[in-house]
């Protein structure tokens, strides 16, 4: 039973924040009334929150790299009305608009990183210029008018979802699917995970706990996806977001480049001095940056079915704040794109669910303040009672499955190639 | 006349793991300038801390008489109301502030909060006249030399009614003159009645003006020389620093030594803010295939400053010279070049340019060569853990993990993933800072081992280390260098630590 506590109260820095995230679901679901949980609310959530986690993912991995980026609502606006002006006035296909509109957030963000890594200055001081300059520049663009009119194909990234497929059953079949395949890659990838972390004799999580671990994720999943499909199916932003959560846990777990924006973060002297090309990362993180603002800025467009010069407000305090509850650290090095969700979530939930209680707009940015404060004071607390645990960077790679037989012969190989005497005699 | 000032008794201080300093006695007269000399690493900054209050009263053990009384410590402040000040080798001045504003810092000439800024400057004239120096008070730090600042932080010392100033290497970034300004100074402030003691390397200089000189060695305190007795010499000096027996502390090694596999020729390097100021000068110095080569200097010498402006350039500025790998001449402008080319830098800074701290041992262990882990767009993790573990059991990286934090390991383990980071990138040469400061007896031992096991695979070694009997026990032949000028080249056999700390100390720039 004492195991079974330690094992859990180890896990609490890992799990904290999902912990707190169904809390606060649970709170408004009572409070609510069980309004929260209703499948066309779950379904708004998703929609309404999906520009700020598109955020959370390009700036969690700027906190990581020890930068910041205050630009990116501006830059949103910027590239939404760019966009909406070349579909209605220049009268651009949709997909041009959408190809070109990226192409103007990622140069954005190419202009932030030639500041910031190498030139040297600071990334608040570069975002801060191009927040009031990009301001401007939509305020130029739209002429200070809202611009509507948009084509349906392109409204349909902000408002869409995916089409219905097979017979009728009362439920969205496709989203169904897609959630069955979801559950199963995850049960696959988490058990080979175990089974390789098992064969190093890495902790891992006691059996019974792990089979409570993937029960409940399924059961998450599951009940999300049967909200959604109860409403109207998976919304298309829903598909690209979890697109593109997947797409960059793996970059920064699994490449080269995450592992260099993890050391650069955490020891900018120590990785230069191991040969990491700094300058370089820092560019691309800022310029991938953009590029996700410019994706930001489109699908705001679109759910709002027009540009508007007053688009995109404080949508980088909303990011950045989900970054540092999702547990990333200010001092760079540690942080998750997976955290940086979950802090998106426990932000979206609080808005939606003090809008359902009718609690107004002023005390719910109050509120809001007060949470990202104690959660990072939690995590900062956390943090101090389980010092050097290992970081992130620590969490963030596991290895893939090999047998365990053939890695005690890889290890022995590997050392008898290691053992210095036996390389090559020195050269005469 | 000779009544003690200042008496430190049986000082002992002990960090974790560490014995700093054992049972330390210190006699300062009333108006002497007293010398404090060791190697580094003695403990002489240590016991200038205890003094100081740095290291407050009860994480010590002895006692301290100050003027009579026993003095019980806190902080800096309490030590500096009792008038005892201590000028750090770094100074603690703000370059954007002015000389005034510097000299009052934290000890403001204040009412009620508000400062008058009219007296702080009159003062602030008065105190720069009685240390020589003539520059309008508002003069910002930052538009003064290295000699003038630290008048400046002696006139600070003044405005504080200092009766015992302490000085850890005042003259070490200081040319001559300012030197001799410095000493004039100290000589000046003696009359006045001011006692001084004064840590420092330049053997010549101390010789020239203490009056005491006591020896600190190991921790322990070994003797204190009177200079008005006489025969007290650099060469009587030298003997107390290094009078200890060489122990049977390495592994055996018998050396096989084939070609030159490394030179650097004619390397000079600038300082990287002043490019005016050489910091290493025409360096020439070779290392063969197989052999394991000593860089002996003082702190300041310039020995991490060769080493890494060899490094792709880590420092520095107008690098000019040549470096030849294997007979050929080598361009190495980034760090990432001279990994390439097989050279591999082991920093004496481990915690600050060694290790991100937050990573476990296996990112850190790959984290200089991932290139060779990469498969496709993904790293190899798998062979990243066989990769790790292997290294873990050969270095024998006490920790229970491969996933275990950096951070909490022991410095010589850390020191050993460290190694471990760099033997993975397959290097030619490696060139090794400090290799075995902070980490204990034992763990010593097995990095020797380590180190001659790397030189026999035929890699050639150069290692920078401040501690003579590593050198003389490790290496197969030693370089001296002192003010940036390797003075001399040592075959083993001819080297000892009086001979090797002549030429440390030796004044290389005349």
């Amino acid at each position: 039973m004492n195991a079974l506590l330690n094992t859990l109260r180890g896990n609490v820095r890992q799990y904290g924040m999902i912990i707190a995230l169904a809390a606060i679901v649970i709170l408004f679901q009572i409070t609510t009334d069980g309004v929260l949980l209703k499948p066309l609310n779950v379904s708004n959530l998703v929609v309404q929150n999906a520009q700020i986690l598109i955020l959370a993912i390009g700036m969690v991995i700027v906190i990581v790299a020890r930068h910041i980026d205050l630009s990116v609502g501006s830059v949103a606006a910027f590239v939404g009305a760019a966009s909406a002006i070349m579909m209605t006035q220049y009268d651009f296909p949709w997909w041009l608009a959408v190809f070109l509109g990226l192409l103007i957030g990622t140069a954005i963000g190419a202009w932030h990183g030639f500041w910031v890594a190498y030139v040297g200055i600071p990334a608040f001081i570069v975002t801060l210029a191009s927040m009031l300059l990009f301001r401007g520049l939509t305020l130029v663009v739209l002429k200070g008018a809202t611009v509507g009119g948009l084509p349906e194909e392109f409204k349909a990234i902000g408002n869409g979802f995916l089409p219905e497929i097979g017979p009728d059953t009362g439920f969205h079949n496709l989203t169904m699917i897609i959630a069955v395949a979801a559950v199963a890659v995850l049960i696959v990838l988490e058990v080979r995970r175990r089974s390789a972390q098992a064969a190093y004799n890495f902790d891992v999580l006691p059996f019974p706990l792990f089979v409570v671990k993937l029960a409940l994720l399924t059961i998450v999943i599951m009940y999300f996806a049967y909200l959604l499909a109860d409403a109207r199916g998976l919304p298309i932003v829903g598909l690209i977001l979890g697109g593109l959560i997947v797409v960059y846990t793996f970059i920064m777990n699994k490449t080269v480049f995450g592992r260099h924006v993890y050391a650069i973060g955490g020891n900018v002297d120590a990785a230069t001095m191991s040969g990491v090309n700094t300058k370089r990362v820092d560019f691309l993180v800022m310029m991938n940056m953009g590029l996700l603002s410019g994706l930001a800025g489109l699908v705001t467009t679109a759910r709002l079915t027009a540009a508007n010069p007053k688009a995109g407000v404080n949508f980088e305090l909303d990011a950045i704040a989900a970054a540092f509850i999702g547990g990333a650290a200010v001092t760079g090095g540690v942080g998750t794109v997976i955290g940086a969700i979950i802090g998106g979530l426990v932000m979206g939930v609080l808005n939606n669910g003090m809008s359902l209680l009718g609690v107004s707009i002023d005390w719910q940015q109050a509120i809001k303040g007060l949470v990202l404060l104690l959660a990072v004071a939690f995590d900062v607390w956390n943090k101090r009672r389980t010092a050097g645990s290992g970081g992130a960077g620590a969490e963030a790679a596991e290895p893939s499955a090999p047998p365990p037989d053939k890695l005690a012969e890889e290890i022995e190989a590997m050392e008898a190639e290691l053992s210095v005497d036996s390389n090559d005699p020195p050269k005469t | 006349m000779t009544s003690p000032i200042l008496e430190m008794r049986g000082i002992t201080k002990e960090f974790p793991g560490v014995k700093a300093l054992a049972d330390v006695n210190l006699v300062v007269n009333r108006g002497d300038i007293h010398a404090i000399c060791g190697e580094n690493g003695a403990g002489k900054s240590t016991l200038m801390k205890v003094l100081s209050g740095v290291y407050p009263h009860g994480t010590y053990s002895g006692d301290i008489v100050f003027e009579g009384e026993t003095a019980k410590f806190g902080n800096i402040r309490q030590s500096e109301a009792a008038g005892i000040v201590i000028i750090h080798q770094e100074l603690a001045l703000i370059p954007e502030l002015s000389i005034a504003e510097n000299i009052f810092l934290g000890n403001e000439t204040a009412k009620r909060g508000i400062i008058d800024w009219g007296r702080a400057n009159r003062e602030a004239i008065d105190l720069l006249a009685r240390v020589g120096l003539r520059e309008n008070p508002l003069t910002p730090v930052k538009n003064l030399g290295i000699g003038k600042q630290q008048l400046v932080e002696i006139a600070k010392a003044l405005s504080k009614k200092v009766k015992l100033l302490i000085l850890d290497e005042p003259t070490a970034a200081l040319n001559d003159d300012d030197s001799q300004h410095l000493l004039a100074l100290l000589e000046g402030l003696k009359e006045k009645g001011i006692t001084s003691i004064m840590i420092s390397h330049k053997l010549n200089e101390i010789e020239q003006i203490a009056d005491e000189i006591t020896i600190i060695r190991d921790g322990q305190s070994i003797e204190t020389l009177s200079v008005a007795d006489g025969g007290v010499d650099e060469d009587r000096i030298i003997r107390g620093m290094v009078g200890r027996d060489l122990e049977n502390r390495f592994p055996d090694h018998t050396p096989s030594i084939g070609e030159v596999l490394f030179e650097v020729r004619d390397w000079t390097v600038m300082h990287p803010q002043d490019s005016h100021r050489e910091v290493i000068r025409q360096a020439n110095l070779s290392v063969r295939a197989g052999e394991i080569v000593g860089i002996a200097g003082m702190m300041g010498a310039g020995r991490t400053e060769l080493a890494r402006s060899i490094f792709g350039r880590s420092y520095g500025s107008r690098t000019t010279g040549s470096l030849l790998l294997d007979g050929e001449e080598l361009t190495l402008n980034t760090v990432t070049a001279a990994i390439d080319a097989g050279i591999a830098y082991v920093s004496e800074d481990r915690k600050g340019l060694g290790l991100n701290l937050i990573d476990d041992i296996k990112t850190s262990v790959t984290a200089a060569a991932l290139k060779k882990l990469r498969s496709g767009l993904v790293v190899d993790e798998h062979k990243e853990v066989v990769v790790a573990e292997g290294y873990r059991k050969n270095l024998n990286i006490k920790a229970p993990s491969i996933t275990a934090g950096v951070g909490k390991l022991s410095g010589g383990n850390q020191q050993k993933v460290v190694l471990s980071k760099w033997m993975y990138t397959d290097p030619k040469l490696l060139i090794l800072d400090e290799p075995t400061r902070g980490i204990d007896v034992g763990a010593k031992y097995e990095i020797y081992g380590i180190i001659q096991e790397l030189a026999s695979s035929g890699r050639g070694v150069l290692v920078i280390s401040s501690e003579l009997p590593e050198l003389l026990g490790l290496c197969d032949r030693i370089y001296t260098l002192a003010e940036g000028v390797i003075t001399h080249e040592f075959d083993r056999s001819e080297a000892t630590q009086e001979s090797l700390m002549r030429y440390m100390t030796a004044d290389a720039r005349k």
